[in-house]
C-alpha cells in the first residue's frame, strides 16, 4: 500500500524489569491507509495497547522502544525529539483513551480543556477556539452544547465524558485515531452510540482509525481490516470478513470460537486451552504453539514471520509454503 | 469550641485554688473568703461554667493572677508576635516547599532533588529546638549576622505591633520563622512530592499528553492544581500546629509571642491566661478549618457545584 498513513515497521517495545528485558510489542508491523479503521484486538496483555502509546511516543519510563519505526504520512516520527513529538501530538495523530471518568481533568471545564487543545495546535484565538469547540461538541452529539460547554466533567455521564474525549482528540484535526479500548468503560447500551460517533466523527474528516479492542463485536461493526495480536506479536492481518468467517491462525480461529453467535445452535462456546505465556517466558518458536491445537514439531522451534498471503497476513507456519488450509 | 472551652474551664477549676496562689501566707480566713466571694470561686461549678464562657464570647477572659491584668490585653500584646512569626515561617514553608516538592517528582533521578530529600529528612527528623539552637549558634555566634533572641524593634500600629517595618524586627523575624518553618517545609515538600508523583500517573495527565500539549501546561497547569487540594488540607491543618508549637521555637528565641506567655503561665500556675490560651488555639484551628474548607470550593469544582445542576 503506496498510499499508507501509518506504516509500523518491525516495532519493538522493551521494559527491563529484575528478572531481565520484557519483550512488550515484539517485531510487529501493520499498515493503516488514510481513512481506514484498523482494529486490533488480542487478550490483555497482548500488547495492544502499548503498540498504540508506541505510536503516540507516550510509553512510560523504562519502557522504551528499542527498534523499528513508526512513518505517519511518510515522516519518521518514533524517533522525533520529545518537543518535536509533542507537536506530532494531538495534531497529527490523536488518542482515545479507555476510561471517559478519569481522562478528563475534573478541575477543568470542558471548554478549557477544549480551548486549550485547539490553541496549542491551530492559530486561533479564544473566541474563535470557542466556536471551534462548540461546533466539535455539537457534531460529537451533544445536546445543548453552547450551554454544556461550560460545564465541568463531572457535570455529564460516562458516554457524554467519552463523546468530550472524542471531541478533544479530534479538535485539532488529526489524520490518525488510536482509540484505545473506548468502550470498555461504558454501559453495553452506549457503547455502540460512542463508536458510531467514532466512526462517523472520523469517516467525515477522512481520519483513519487504529481501534484497539477485545470486543470482536465491536471491531466487526467498526473495522475494516482488523490486526490479530498474541504475546506481542501479530498473528493474523486481514479485511474483517475474511478474518472473522475464515480465520487462518489458529489462535484466531480459538478467538472466534469464543463468540456466541445467534445463527450457530451450541450448548457450549469453545475456548483455548491454557492461557497466554507470560511476557518474560515466551517459548520458542511460535509464541502459540503450547496452546495451539494444530501445533506441530517445527512450531516449537522456528519463530513464524508474518507473510502476506493476497493482502492478508498471517504468522503460522502451517501457511508457510503458501498452501492455503 | 465547646468542649476545648469545657476542658480549659475544668482546667481553671481543678488545678489548685487560684487563692492560695494570689495572696500571701499571712490573709486572714475573712479576706480569703472575700476575695473567693469576688472571683465568683462559691457558685455552682454549671453557673461558674455559664459565666466563663458567656464573658469569653465577649472578649472577657479574666484577670491574670499573676499579671493582675485583663488576660485578653495580655493575649492581646503577644498575639501579633506570634502571628507575624507564624505567618512568616508558614510562607517559607509553602514558598520553599511547593517548588521543592514539584521538582522532586519531576526530576526524580537528579542529584537535586536528592539532595532536597535527603534535607528534608532532616528537616522532619531533627527537634524544632534543636534545629533553632544550630542556627543561633552558627547565624549568631559564629556568623555574628542575627539576632539570637527577641523581636527586634517593633512599630506600634495601634492595637497591633509590627515587626515588619524596622530591619532590626525583619532581621529578627529570620531565624525562628526558619525554625519553625523548615519541619513545615518538609513535610509539605513530601506531600507535594508524593501527590505530583501520583497525579503524573493518572490518565487525565497522560491525556493531556497526548492532546500534545506542552511539557509546562501540563505539570503546572494540570497536574499542579490537582495535586494542590490535598496539599490545601494539609497546609491549614499545619498552619494551626504552627501556631501552636510557636511555643517551643518562642522559647529557645525568647520571642516574646503567645507561647512565651502560656511558658510563664505554666510556671506561675497562671490558669486564665492558660485556658484563654488553650481557647484562642482552639478557635484559631476553627477558623482556618473553615478559611480552608472554603479554598476547597475555589479549587475543586465538584465541590462549588455539588452536583445541583447535573
Amino acid at each position: 500500500m503506496s498510499e499508507a498513513l501509518l506504516s509500523v515497521r518491525d516495532l519493538v517495545v522493551e521494559f527491563p524489569t529484575r528478572k531481565g528485558i520484557l519483550t512488550a510489542v515484539d517485531r510487529v508491523s501493520f499498515e493503516i491507509a488514510r481513512g481506514e479503521v484498523l482494529g486490533v484486538v488480542g487478550e490483555s496483555g497482548a500488547g495492544k495497547s502499548m503498540t498504540g502509546s508506541a505510536i503516540i511516543g507516550l510509553i512510560e519510563p523504562p519502557g522504551h522502544i528499542a527498534g523499528g519505526s513508526v512513518h505517519i504520512a511518510g515522516q519518521r516520527v518514533d524517533n522525533l525529539s520529545q518537543e518535536a513529538m509533542r507537536r506530532v501530538r494531538g495534531k497529527r495523530i490523536g488518542m482515545v483513551f479507555q476510561d471517559p471518568l478519569t481522562s478528563l481533568n475534573p478541575l477543568y471545564t470542558v471548554a478549557e480543556q477544549l480551548i486549550e487543545t485547539i490553541r496549542t495546535h491551530m492559530d486561533m484565538n479564544e473566541r474563535q477556539a470557542r466556536e471551534r469547540a462548540v461546533a466539535l461538541l455539537d457534531e460529537v452529539g451533544i445536546p445543548a452544547a453552547s450551554r454544556r460547554i461550560d460545564d465541568y466533567p463531572h457535570q455529564f455521564s460516562g458516554g457524554m465524558r467519552q463523546r468530550v474525549v472524542i471531541a478533544l482528540a479530534l479538535c485539532a484535526e488529526p489524520e490518525l485515531v488510536i482509540a484505545d479500548e473506548p468502550t470498555t468503560a461504558l454501559d453495553v447500551s452506549v457503547q455502540s452510540q460512542i463508536i458510531d460517533v467514532l466512526k462517523n466523527m472520523c469517516a467525515e474528516h477522512g481520519t483513519s482509525v487504529m481501534l484497539i479492542t477485545h470486543d470482536m463485536g465491536v471491531i466487526a461493526e467498526a473495522a475494516d481490516r482488523v490486526a490479530v495480536m498474541y504475546a506481542g506479536r501479530v498473528a493474523e492481518i486481514g479485511h474483517v470478513r475474511d478474518v472473522v468467517q475464515n480465520a487462518w491462525h489458529p489462535y484466531t480461529k480459538g478467538l472466534m470460537g469464543s463468540i456466541p453467535t445467534l445463527m450457530q445452535e451450541s450448548d457450549r462456546l469453545t475456548q483455548i486451552p491454557g492461557s497466554m505465556p507470560r511476557l518474560t517466558d515466551i517459548p520458542p518458536g511460535c509464541a502459540f504453539s503450547t496452546r495451539c491445537p494444530e501445533a506441530f514439531a517445527g512450531c516449537f522451534v522456528d519463530q513464524p514471520e508474518c507473510r502476506n498471503h493476497d493482502g492478508r497476513e498471517v504468522a503460522c507456519l502451517l501457511y508457510e509454503k503458501g498452501d492455503q488450509p | 469550641m465547646l468542649v476545648v472551652s469545657l476542658i480549659a474551664f475544668v482546667m481553671f477549676r481543678f488545678i489548685g485554688d487560684p487563692v492560695d496562689q494570689m495572696v500571701g501566707l499571712e490573709t486572714t480566713l475573712e479576706e480569703r473568703a472575700k476575695l473567693r466571694e469576688q472571683l465568683g470561686l462559691n457558685e455552682p461549678l454549671p453557673i461558674q461554667f455559664w459565666h466563663f464562657v458567656s464573658k469569653a464570647a465577649q472578649g472577657n477572659l479574666g484577670i491574670s493572677y499573676q499579671f493582675k491584668q485583663p488576660v485578653a490585653k495580655l493575649i492581646g500584646e503577644r498575639l501579633p508576635a506570634t502571628l507575624e512569626l507564624s505567618f512568616v515561617s508558614a510562607l517559607i514553608a509553602l514558598l520553599a516547599g511547593i517548588p521543592m516538592g514539584v521538582y522532586t517528582a519531576l526530576r526524580r533521578e537528579s542529584i537535586l532533588s536528592k539532595l532536597f530529600l535527603t534535607i528534608s529528612l532532616i528537616g522532619i527528623s531533627l527537634p524544632t529546638f534543636l534545629i533553632g539552637i544550630l542556627l543561633i549558634f552558627i547565624f549568631a555566634v559564629i556568623l555574628q549576622w542575627l539576632p539570637s533572641f527577641g523581636r527586634g524593634q517593633v512599630v506600634d500600629l495601634g492595637w497591633w505591633s509590627t515587626g515588619f517595618l524596622t530591619v532590626s524586627g525583619l532581621k529578627a523575624l529570620i531565624l525562628p520563622s526558619i525554625t519553625l518553618g523548615l519541619f513545615q517545609m518538609t513535610l509539605i515538600m513530601r506531600l507535594v512530592r508524593s501527590e505530583m508523583l501520583e497525579v503524573l500517573r493518572t490518565d487525565y495527565i497522560k491525556f493531556a499528553r497526548a492532546r500534545g500539549l506542552k511539557n509546562r501546561v501540563v505539570n503546572f497547569g494540570h497536574a499542579l492544581k490537582n495535586t494542590l487540594v490535598p496539599v490545601i488540607t494539609i497546609t491549614g491543618l499545619q498552619l494551626g500546629s504552627i501556631i501552636a508549637f510557636a511555643i517551643i521555637t518562642e522559647t529557645v528565641f525568647q520571642w516574646p509571642g503567645m507561647g512565651l506567655l502560656f511558658l510563664q503561665a505554666v510556671q506561675d500556675v497562671d490558669i486564665p491566661i492558660m485556658s484563654a490560651y488553650l481557647l484562642m488555639i482552639a478557635f484559631l484551628f476553627v477558623a482556618i478549618n473553615l478559611i480552608v474548607d472554603m479554598l476547597y470550593v475555589v479549587v475543586d469544582p465538584r465541590i462549588r457545584i455539588g452536583g445541583g445542576e447535573a
